[in-house]
């Protein structure tokens, strides 16, 4: 009784406050938040007014909202950028041990590289509006490979093996190319297909290429002589005229631009040894590589900075879960950052719990990296890691429209977010999780299944 | 909750006397129990009847070296519900003796530990861990959680494959945690014993085992248990097989039970031959070993009550109660606890409907008993930030969650989830000074355990390195003793 009493005060003030803020808000209005205490993503703006219309960022300062706009009274709260997860699987995965919605890697020899993620996404998926009330607002969704994970992929013990790597298995040395999505209700959510290629190194990728990391650079090296040798002679392919490739044309003709150094190629690496081959390999080789995993490269920051590599951490790994990340500390963003390294924060896994990237970044504050930082890593650097720089991730005229209104500080537990626009449109508060609490938490006199 | 500690240790003693009693009816000495062995007994071996020795890998566990200290200034979370600014935890001799407002008395003698303008909290107690026996490196060789070789495993005990040198016990540490629930894994429906544990750097297992604390029983529902032995083309391969199996080991283990219990009354015959599997169930029966039951769906943990039911056992509580919020009045009703994450959702099909106001709403509920548990050896390293964003899911549908109720989650209801509330999770005279101070709010994504105390000793320092142990795994590896940044480190 006391719950049922507590809860419909709240849905009573809670609903209010929902109607406050979400008055039929076209994209197109014209729009302030004002009064909040701004982080553009680059800076802070105290009692900031952030005017957004038809879809984009008009003007951020510290100026009265121009009239006829609707006005969002953000007093006492914060207001960011849309967060951008990176290394997600949302939208291509609903349910994690139910294969048939996974679509985040592929176990077919022939479609390695060239494996598209963004056929797959499902712009209805459960899994967008979680992560939403979470404060996302655009993600690129990463192919999965084995490594991919931080060596505690088991959920609740059940990796009753005790080893390996949940089961992925990529049959080549691609895990395939990543797409940016926004998380806009209803719409088209596909920003910008095949935006890079996902590569495992370390001990992931010696496994692909038979054991050993030696051999997995060779295998590399040679894949890459394949591909350069396929673009130079299309013609002579196209008419059997060519020796036999290892690829498919499928394959091969995905990693032209990788192979040319326009595609990004995310190298996931951890050991310090393996990411100073990566290094060496991507100088060699002419590529434009982002360091995915890199648990020890605070040992060798300054070479990564050097390199002008970016780097996507997941901040909590600490332990030294596998003899690739005996040096893991959560010290390791402070470092890099400090190097001078462009890092982005992950979430805590790619679906489910991507929502947590924010505190992630919390707990980088806490271990040395400073505040500033810490957003630009959930905000401004993954966009520009991704090639977006300037178009979301960041409050500033002509920009997207994604803006996030918290109760306080995006990086608190105790922080919720009270409104989300992206691209200029207010998204419902709401989501398969809140209908199930909500039904639960206010039991009505019939069975739960009458109350929805 | 009761407390309804029928310990290792009582329920030695209610044995031991039990075979006192028979042996002084069989003998004619009339020395005294203590010197009539029962003759028809001497032959026997002690490894063959448990009841000669209920605690054959006892606990050495000894507190590291402490001093009496008051720790003043804090704001304090007792875990038992009040919250006093400005107030001062004494300890004596490794216990609380005193915690109050600023005005309470300082022994003479006691140090003076000045916590002004931070937070004390009991230590974080973690009912789910599998550190030890799935430690780091997860390495082939080193993996040892599941004995998933048969549906029934209750014979084996957690503490046989804990691996003291896990670095994932510093690191929990240095996030607040004082005492940890070791678990086998979940393949099977009854995955054998867990073991309680002090977090402190030890050699042995003995050395870390609490004392006294109550054996459970690990058994799993659902999904991972039917999936293990289903794709083995073996029972249980369906949720139905997975009850048949409960109901069918607690058959066996009422019959076995009896036998002993015969056998101990008359002493007539050969007594019955020693079974482990059977004998860790007959515990269940006679509730010296406690239910740790992972189950994550509502209508399963509705069947699970009423299996206890019909064998007569409680569920002292259910892991992983993803929908524990669907029944939270019946858990309250029946007096089980609910260990539940925060965050975690989704990763198959049991955990769909998981949210993050699933502790807040089982919270609600008069009697319950709440808890935020981690499975996870980094997520434990963080149960305030866990049960901080409980805490927020709870209020943003208005629930008022005071932060000295929300504490217990992560401290007192632990304790009773593991039968050891007498002894430690919260702030109070008499118990075991078990003790954290944050650097700042606890549920605040920037506090750090400064200090970690265990039985009022000093056990991890934030800023001392000289009370930041580190494994033998750790020496020498690479990164070891390197600094990593101008941040007062801790562990790792």
């Amino acid at each position: 009784m006391r719950l049922k009493t507590l809860i419909l005060g709240a849905a009573a003030s809670a609903s209010l406050g929902v109607l406050a803020l979400a008055a039929p808000a076209a994209a197109q209005s014209l729009t302030a938040i004002t009064g909040g205490r701004v982080l553009t993503g680059t800076s802070v703006i105290e009692n900031g007014t952030v005017v957004i219309q038809n879809g984009r960022v008009v003007s951020v300062g510290s100026g009265a909202a121009p009239s006829g706009a609707r006005v969002i009274d953000a007093r006492g709260k914060t207001v960011t950028p849309g967060l951008v997860a990176v290394d997600a699987v949302l939208a291509v995965s609903e349910v994690g041990s139910v294969s048939g919605t996974g679509d985040s890697s592929n176990n077919a020899n022939s479609i390695s590289a060239s494996f598209d993620v963004s056929y797959g996404l499902d712009p209805w998926s459960i899994t967008l509006p979680v992560a939403r009330l979470g404060g996302i607002t655009r993600a690129v969704v990463t192919p999965s490979h084995s490594g991919g994970g931080d060596g505690h992929d088991h959920q609740d013990d059940s990796d009753f093996a005790g080893v390996g790597e949940g089961g992925l298995q990529s049959p080549g040395l691609f895990a395939g190319q990543a797409a940016i999505i926004d998380l806009g209700q209803g719409g088209e959510i596909l920003v910008k297909p095949r935006v890079a290629m996902v590569a495992p190194f370390g001990e992931a990728g010696a496994g692909i290429a038979g054991g050993a990391r030696g051999a997995e650079f060779v295998q590399f090296k040679e894949t890459l002589a394949e591909v350069r040798l396929y673009a130079r002679n299309r013609a002579a392919y196209d008419r059997a005229g060519l020796r036999d490739l290892s690829l498919s044309r499928a394959d091969l003709e995905a990693l032209i631009p990788v192979a040319e150094g326009r595609m990004p190629l995310i190298v996931t690496a951890r050991r310090a040894a393996d990411i100073r081959q990566v290094l060496r390999l991507a100088r060699e080789e002419g590529l434009k590589i982002i360091l995915d995993g890199a648990e020890e490269g605070w040992l060798i920051a300054d070479e990564i900075a050097a390199a002008q590599v970016p780097v996507l951490l997941d901040v909590l790994n600490n332990l030294p879960s596998n003899f690739e990340m005996r040096a893991a500390r959560m010290q390791n963003a402070a470092v890099l950052n400090a190097a001078g390294v462009v890092i982005a924060i992950k979430g805590s896994d790619g679906g489910g719990r991507v929502r947590e990237m924010r505190y992630n970044a919390g707990n980088a504050v806490s271990h040395g990296l400073p505040y500033a930082a810490a957003i630009q890593a959930i905000t401004v650097n993954p966009a520009r890691i991704f090639g977006m720089g300037g178009q979301f991730g960041e409050l500033r005229p002509g920009a997207a429209a994604d803006v996030v209104v918290w109760s306080g500080d995006p990086l608190e537990p105790l922080t919720i977010a009270e409104a989300v626009f992206i691209d200029g449109q207010e998204q419902p508060m709401t989501s398969r999780q809140f209908l199930l609490r909500d039904r639960y938490a206010r039991p009505g006199t019939l069975p739960p299944a009458y109350n929805r | 909750m009761r407390s309804f500690r029928l310990t290792g240790v009582s329920l030695a003693a209610l044995s031991a006397l039990t075979l006192a009693a028979c042996a002084t009816t069989g003998s004619s000495s009339g020395d005294g129990a203590a010197a009539a062995a029962p003759r028809e007994r001497e032959a026997m071996a002690r490894g063959l009847d448990y009841a000669a020795n209920p605690d054959p890998y006892p606990s050495t566990y000894a507190a590291l070296p402490r001093e009496n200290m008051a720790i003043v200034g804090a704001t304090v979370l007792t875990g038992a519900g009040q919250k006093i600014e400005n107030g001062v935890v004494v300890v004596t001799d490794g216990r609380i003796t005193a915690v109050g407002g600023p005005g309470t008395a300082v022994p003479a003698g006691h140090r003076v530990v000045d916590a002004r303008g931070r937070y004390v909290t009991p230590g974080v107690i973690d009912v789910h861990s599998h550190l030890g026996v799935y430690p780091s490196p997860g390495v082939q060789g080193m993996s040892d959680g599941n004995e998933a070789t048969n549906p029934n495993t209750a014979q084996v005990w957690a503490e046989h494959s804990l691996w003291p040198q896990d670095p994932g016990f510093n690191t929990a540490r240095a996030g607040g945690v004082t005492t940890l629930q070791i678990l086998p894994g979940s393949a099977n429906l009854f995955g054998g014993r867990g073991v309680t544990v002090r977090n402190v750097p030890s050699i042995t297992m003995q050395g870390m085992k609490f004392p006294g604390a109550p054996y459970g029983l690990k058994m799993a529902c659902g999904e991972n248990p039917s999936r293990v032995y289903g794709s083995r083309n073996s029972s249980p391969a369906t949720g139905m097989g997975n009850v048949a199996g409960y109901r069918a080991a607690f058959i066996a283990a009422r019959e076995y039970k009896a036998k002993w219990d015969k056998w101990r009354e008359t002493g007539e015959g050969s007594p019955p031959t020693r079974n482990l599997q059977l004998e860790t169930l007959a515990g269940v029966l006679d509730g010296s070993v406690l239910i740790q039951n992972h189950c994550y769906r509502a209508d399963e943990m509705a069947v699970m009550i009423d299996i206890a039911k019909e064998f007569g056992y409680r569920i002292t509580a259910f892991h992983h109660a993803i929908e524990a919020y669907k029944i939270a009045p019946l858990l309250a009703r029946e007096g089980i606890c609910a260990d539940m994450w925060t965050g975690w959702w989704g990763f198959k099909m049991e955990a769909l409907d998981g949210l993050e106001a699933n502790a807040a709403i089982v919270d609600a509920q008069p009697n319950s008993c709440a808890v935020i548990h981690s499975d996870d050896a980094q997520l434990t390293q963080r149960l305030n930030q866990e049960a901080a964003a409980s805490i927020a899911a709870g209020r943003r549908i208005g629930m008022n969650i005071p932060e000295e109720r929300a504490i217990a989650w992560i401290t007192l209801n632990p304790a009773r989830s593991l039968g050891i509330a007498d002894q430690t999770g919260s702030l109070e005279t008499g118990k075991r000074a078990d003790v954290v101070i944050w650097s700042a709010d606890p549920f605040s994504v920037y506090a750090r355990a400064d200090q970690v105390f265990i039985d009022g000793a000093l056990t991890f320092d934030r800023m001392n390195p000289a009370y930041q142990p580190v494994s033998d795994f750790e020496l020498g590896q690479p990164g070891f003793a390197m600094p990593a940044a101008t941040v007062d480190q801790g562990a790792r």
